[in-house]
């Protein structure tokens, strides 16, 4: 546990380091992420020493968001007079999104031919 | 109350253990209405657990940032959870045999719509300047699009609210939705949950099938990355 903590924790802080050393436009736990993937594809032993910890947090991934959704919730006023427009363009947006990325994904799977 | 229970009360409203613990009771009381009603999208453990704790900070009169003090142990765990997604991922390697184009191809479909169609309806329904401006990197995982906010001119803490609301937005809506569009592969369903609606939307994948999660999680990641090259130019273009 404390092994599989540790690797999740040494990826990220690379990645947070290398993020701020090169201004990277992209945060350092996806750099994080990205390392650690090339390590388990360079090295798949590696696999077992990260990924009870790993698939445990990701598991109630849901959890990590509340204090951020509660903070949302909290200052929901501060959308102010723009509030129901702004949902309205978060909720057609994200519904339309969903479906165009399912839709392109799926139709140019058959377009290729995909049998599986 | 009397003035022990006052003094208790103050005691442990200074400390994070309180509502650190009260964190975790509300995310168990979301998680197991959540399965008991066989994760219907309604009752998303995130939300119920704001709910929850929007209603209890409220009532007890407490302070956003005394409660971030004890929640903030959860917070971080965020960073930590993003690298171990590369663990499904490795996971999910070889099952992307012949899916380079279709996930390419949805994730350009994905992304120009997630930030052209909230500033077209936003900007129709009258939002204008910086508001409108902060609009634009909503499908994107928070600190990416923090990031991409402050460089379009926008406000941050706007878009991290903006950000948190469509996470959960497409975490309740895609399973309705890909049943209605008949779309049955796990990993179509997936990737569009990460690319429309980041983490939340990621976390609700991963609730209903590993590979979804795995998809999904892929799409959050390029997503994050295709929105900072994407969204200045589509600003410049539509704005």
């Amino acid at each position: 546990m404390i092994v599989n903590i540790a690797i999740l924790l040494v990826c990220q802080l690379i990645g947070e380091a290398a993020a701020r050393a090169l201004d990277a436009p992209v945060p350092g736990p996806v750099i994080g992420l990205a390392l650690l993937l090339g390590a388990l594809v360079a090295r798949p032993a590696l696999e077992p020493r990260v990924a009870p910890g790993a698939n445990g947090l990701l598991a109630h991934l849901s959890l990590l968001f509340v204090p951020a959704g509660v903070g949302v919730v909290a200052h929901l006023d501060r959308l102010g007079s723009e509030g129901p427009a702004l949902l309205a363009a978060l909720l057609g947006s994200t519904v339309v999104t969903l479906a165009v990325t399912a839709g392109v994904f799926v139709g140019l799977r058959r377009l290729l031919g995909a049998t599986a | 109350m009397t003035p022990e229970v006052i003094d208790i009360w103050s005691y442990l409203a200074r400390e994070p253990l309180l509502w650190l613990t009260v964190t975790l009771l509300a995310y168990l009381a979301g998680d197991g209405i959540s399965r008991a009603t066989g994760r219907a999208p309604l009752a998303n453990p995130v939300l119920i657990a704001m709910l929850l704790l929007a209603g209890l900070l409220q009532a007890t009169g407490t302070p956003y940032a005394d409660y971030f003090e004890g929640a903030q142990f959860v917070h971080f765990m965020l960073g930590p959870a993003t690298v171990a997604l590369a663990v499904p991922l490795h996971a999910a390697l070889p099952r992307l045999r012949g899916l380079v184009i279709p996930m390419l191809g949805a994730l350009v479909a994905g992304s120009v719509t997630a930030i052209a169609s909230a500033l077209l309806i936003a900007r129709a329904l009258g939002v204008e300047g910086a508001t409108l401006l902060s609009l634009a990197p909503k499908s994107t995982t928070a600190p990416v699009a923090i990031g991409i906010a402050e460089s379009l001119g926008g406000l941050p803490t706007l878009t991290a609210a903006l950000v948190i609301l469509t996470g959960i937005i497409g975490a309740v809506t895609v399973t309705p939705l890909m049943n209605a569009l008949r779309v049955r592969d796990w990993r179509a369903r997936g990737f569009a949950a990460g690319v429309a609606a980041h983490g939340i939307g990621t976390a609700r994948a991963f609730q209903v099938d590993a590979t979804a999660g795995a998809f999904s999680g892929l799409g959050m990641g390029l997503n994050a990355m295709l929105t900072a090259l994407l969204a200045p130019w589509l600003v410049a273009v539509l704005i």
